[in-house]
């Protein structure tokens, strides 16, 4: 890479807001949704939206049941007759974009949103499927989630970890929702729960799957001199990037993130920081077996270490390391393309000490990473600091 | 650089229908929530009545109904049942379906329209069909007005309106 | 310290066709090797990817641009798929100068693809879904309607008849001829316009470009890298994109105000004041004929009501005071949305290279715009460009 990215500075996250993340919104239509959460966070940031320079939207047209989803974006983000984008992508993609942006010293300011009315999808397995190539995957008539089934086996056996480890990371992170008043999944659970909760696609069971959730996340972005006149308590996005691994699943080693590696090499270049700085992470756990996968490609954990590292706390709200102290996707709710969007919610909490119940201790700076679930290779990783 | 010889092969209706095909019937479907603002729309469709939506910031009275002002961003100030009467804005003459497919000779033109709706702030229009009249004979300017379902055949959609008729 | 001047150092262009062989990654990875052959680049030159393409039921593919990652050499690179609708195709090279501009990389691809054909049995019926899911679509309506909607109002406000604009469907077309990847080019009267098939008056068959598959791609590179590519770099000097409200039926249709306000963000950073004297070569997005007539009214290349008569008087042919749409444009090279825009881009990069061939405009044209156009009425994306 060039390296010369953020060659303007740094550019911070000033405000935040989140909607929704529950099971059903049925009282609030997506625009409804998107405008309360984009309300609290240009509230925070002190900013009315005729203020903010640019707008991105994280969306795709299938999950919305619109064709060219771009049409709706405007309204509720403030953005009428205002440079607005959509990027079929995941949240922390955009974000990452948001922070490009700034960097062209074009724009000072921000707005980055995305949400999920996924209960509005009357057909969610079949929309899923529908993202498998036309070709080969999708005659063989399988369910996309055969995809996660495959990619379980092929790390358990590459890493050595099991699946009751696995199982650990599902007990863990319900357990951590619990304190987490965004999510809807909180559950005292035990490892033989998850055991015997029935196959999905084995080794994949019933509880390993996150559930599916409604939710909107707003960020309001700003370069560093208007942050520091802004706002008291900024959390700076010291690295970001993105990356796909090979694309076609049938060609990629399924048994590691290569995104998740690829992406944390360049954005903790960007940052000039080392998994030894990170304080606590929240990585996408679509799947329990994703947590483990992805804190061994992203360096947090050795290959083969990860699932003992959960099993011994190291990655629990009190541990070493703690790793979705949001609850993650297994314990909120996953929202499809807002999900690193909550995660950045909750780092940014983390960050300014306002986390409550699930607040880590010393927690200085933090790894946000995102993937776009089956039969995706795509990911993005952000690292956030409060110094 | 000129650009001289482009690749990608084009094929012949012929080529193409010897050519092996994949088929796939996704199966899509939604029930969208529609929330506080267009909720109570069709909710006032049902009634009877167009229902838009007043901002005291701009002060603009707004269709469909909605729950915040876009332009203001704030929650709008209340509800008002509007007039069902308007005026064409716009309008076409189709001769197709949705499907692109084509109208038969028999069938009647369609003739979508935007209407701008008495009552709402200059420019709030909707997009609706207007019936009861001959396509030459349609204008723009020319004053409309609702014709509704019978009231027990209303379901709080938008074709609680059936059309719109010229005013004579 | 600014943002860092983005120069277009390669193009890649596919034949537009109505059905391609190819499927959509292969029509995105003839257009990307060509391009990246035309400035002697390997893929592996390249650091990051951005992908435009319309809406997923075009292919009939859920997160399409996954789908097409592969043919746009996105394997194990930073790669995104950018979407403002019809209004992509030009979007795409804005959103790759984000990328160089930034300092994020030196070397960005950009690709755009469109394959209409994938949908069954025509891509109109994908088109229904673009309006709102609960206030339009129980009306059934198509996209033609709101064309149709909107030509009876320009028609209307300023008295212009339906041969005023078909002059442009008998420009485009002919101009086409000499375009490489013409779909639908041809001599053509303008009663022949008049007398075509009726699909929604005022709309006619040949008012209309048609559906069509085709790829296009651009090499955007920073100042250095440009210079050392090529001695004709074509600078990428503005850029604008703007998005209106989706209550489409309540704004007066015979303008759009949008494209104006993107074209006064390019404008402003290209340091251009008087569009109508500065710029020597248009591609304005015209997949109608009004539309032509209506995007130069709102790029400020005439004042309002006036382009038609400017095309009646040959202003507007390659050999006038201002060519558009020299490439032959929508109505002529065909439609392939994103693909499209980008050709339009393409044609700007030839033209102000001399490398136009049979389509160059005299006069050693330095600085040209494109446009597009798109969602429901909603959408101006804009470049300037200059040798």
């Amino acid at each position: 890479m060039s390296g010369r990215f953020l060659m303007n500075g740094r550019v911070a996250i000033i405000g935040i807001g989140t909607e929704g993340f529950s099971p059903v919104t049925p009282h609030l239509s997506f625009k409804e949704l998107t405008y309360c959460a984009a309300v609290k966070a240009y509230r925070q940031a002190g900013l009315h939206p005729k203020e903010i320079d640019s707008f991105i939207t994280a969306s795709e047209d299938f999950m919305e049941g619109y064709s060219i989803f771009d049409e709706y974006v405007p309204d509720q983000m403030g953005a009428v007759m205002r440079p607005v984008h959509t990027v079929t992508a995941e949240f922390l993609q955009a974000l990452g974009v948001g922070v490009m942006m700034i960097n062209t010293a074009r724009f000072k300011t921000i707005a980055v949103e995305a949400h999920s009315k996924a209960s509005n999808i009357k057909t969610l397995h079949d929309v899923k499927a529908f993202a498998l190539d036309p070709v080969y995957l999708r005659p063989l008539e399988e369910d996309a989630e055969f995809l996660a089934g495959l990619e379980m086996r092929r790390f358990l056996r590459d890493s050595g970890n099991t699946e009751e480890q696995c199982a650990q990371v599902v007990v863990k992170n319900r357990g951590n929702a619990l304190l987490n008043p965004l999510a809807g999944h909180g559950a005292k659970l035990r490892v033989d729960d998850v055991m015997a909760s029935g196959a999905v696609s084995t080794p994949l069971k019933r509880l390993d799957a996150a559930a599916a959730a409604d939710g909107a996340v707003m960020v309001v972005l700003a370069a560093e001199d208007v942050a520091r006149s802004l706002c008291a308590n900024p959390v700076w996005v010291d690295g970001v990037s993105w990356f796909s691994a090979e694309g076609n699943p049938w060609s990629r080693d399924l048994g590691v993130a290569n995104y998740a590696k690829l992406a944390a090499r360049k954005a903790f270049a960007m940052a000039g920081k080392t998994v030894r700085d990170v304080d606590f992470a929240e990585v996408c756990d679509e799947y329990s077996y994703k947590e483990l996968q992805h804190l061994e490609s992203l360096g947090l954990a050795r290959p083969g270490e990860a699932g003992y590292l959960t099993e011994n706390g190291f990655t629990s709200l009190n541990g070493d390391l703690p790793v979705n102290a949001s609850g993650g996707s297994l314990g909120v709710g996953h929202a499809f393309e807002a999900s690193g969007g909550m995660k950045v919610v909750e780092a940014v909490l983390q960050l300014r000490g306002e986390a409550g119940a699930h607040q880590v201790k010393n927690a200085r700076t933090g790894l946000v990473q995102s993937w776009r679930g089956v039969p995706t290779a795509t990911g993005a990783v952000a690292i956030l600091s409060n110094e | 650089m000129e650009i001289k010889k482009v690749p990608c092969k084009g094929l012949s209706t012929e080529e193409y229908d010897k050519a092996l095909k994949v088929d796939w019937q996704p199966e899509l479907a939604y029930a969208w929530d529609n929330g506080i603002g267009i909720g109570a729309y069709l909710a006032a469709l049902k009634e009877g009545k167009i229902l838009a939506a007043k901002c005291d910031g701009c002060g603009r009275i707004m269709l469909p109904a909605r729950a915040f002002c876009e332009l203001c961003f704030r929650p709008t100030d209340g509800y008002v049942a509007v007039h069902d009467t308007g005026v064409v804005n716009t309008f076409a003459v189709s001769h197709v379906n949705w499907d692109a497919s084509r109208l038969k000779e028999k069938d009647p033109r369609h003739l979508p329209a935007v209407i701008e709706i008495d009552g709402a702030s200059k420019g709030q229009g909707i997009l609706h069909i207007l019936g009861n009249v001959k396509p030459g004979d349609v204008k723009i300017g020319m004053k409309v007005r609702a014709v509704w379902k019978p009231a027990g055949e209303r379901t709080g959609s938008i074709t609680d309106i059936l059309f719109f008729e010229p005013v004579k | 310290m600014g943002y860092r001047r983005v120069a277009i150092v390669g193009a890649g262009l596919t034949k537009f066709v109505r059905r391609a062989q190819e499927t959509g990654p292969e029509l995105s990875w003839q257009a990307s090797k060509m391009a990246l052959d035309s400035c002697s680049l390997r893929l592996k030159d390249v650091e990051m990817i951005t992908l435009g393409s319309a809406p997923d039921g075009f292919d009939g593919v859920h997160m399409k641009g996954e789908y097409l990652l592969s043919g746009a050499g996105g394997s194990n690179k930073s790669y995104i798929r950018n979407f403002v609708g019809g209004g992509t195709g030009v979007f795409a090279p804005i959103h790759g100068w984000m990328h160089v501009a930034s300092g994020a990389c030196d070397v960005c691809l950009v690709v755009a693809e469109e394959k209409m054909s994938s949908c069954h049995p025509t891509p109109q019926g994908a088109f229904i879904t673009i309006f709102d899911h609960t206030t339009e679509q129980p009306l059934k309506p198509t996209l033609i309607w709101i064309f149709a909607l909107e030509m009876r109002r320009y028609m209307e406000r300023y008295g212009l008849t339906r041969a005023d604009i078909a002059r442009v469907a008998v420009k485009n077309k002919k101009n086409a001829m000499d375009h490489p990847s013409a779909q639908v080019a041809g001599e053509y009267t303008v009663d022949d316009i008049l007398n075509s098939e009726v699909l929604a008056e005022p709309v006619h068959r040949l008012d209309i470009s048609p559906a069509g598959d085709g790829a296009a791609a651009v090499v955007l590179a920073s100042e250095d890298v440009a210079k050392r590519l090529t001695d004709r770099p074509v600078w990428l000097d503005g850029v604008g994109w703007n998005l209106d409200t989706s209550y489409w039926a309540t704004k007066d249709l015979y303008y759009p105000r949008y494209v104006e306000k993107a074209a006064r963000m390019a404008y402003d950073m290209a340091g251009i004041k008087e569009p109508h004297k500065e710029i020597q070569v248009a591609e304005p997005y015209d997949p109608f004929d009004y539309k032509e007539l209506h995007h130069m009214e709102g790029l400020l290349l005439c004042p309002r009501g006036e382009a038609a008569r400017l095309t009646a008087e040959g202003y507007t042919a390659r050999t006038g005071n201002l060519p558009t749409c020299p490439s032959g444009g929508a109505l002529g090279v065909g439609n392939p949305i994103a693909a499209t825009g980008l050709m339009k881009v393409i044609e700007l990069f030839l033209q102000l290279r001399g490398e136009a061939g049979k389509r160059q405009i005299p006069g050693k044209p330095r600085v040209g715009v494109a446009q597009a156009w798109g969602d429901l009425m909603q959408v101006g994306t804009v470049v300037v460009c200059r040798s």
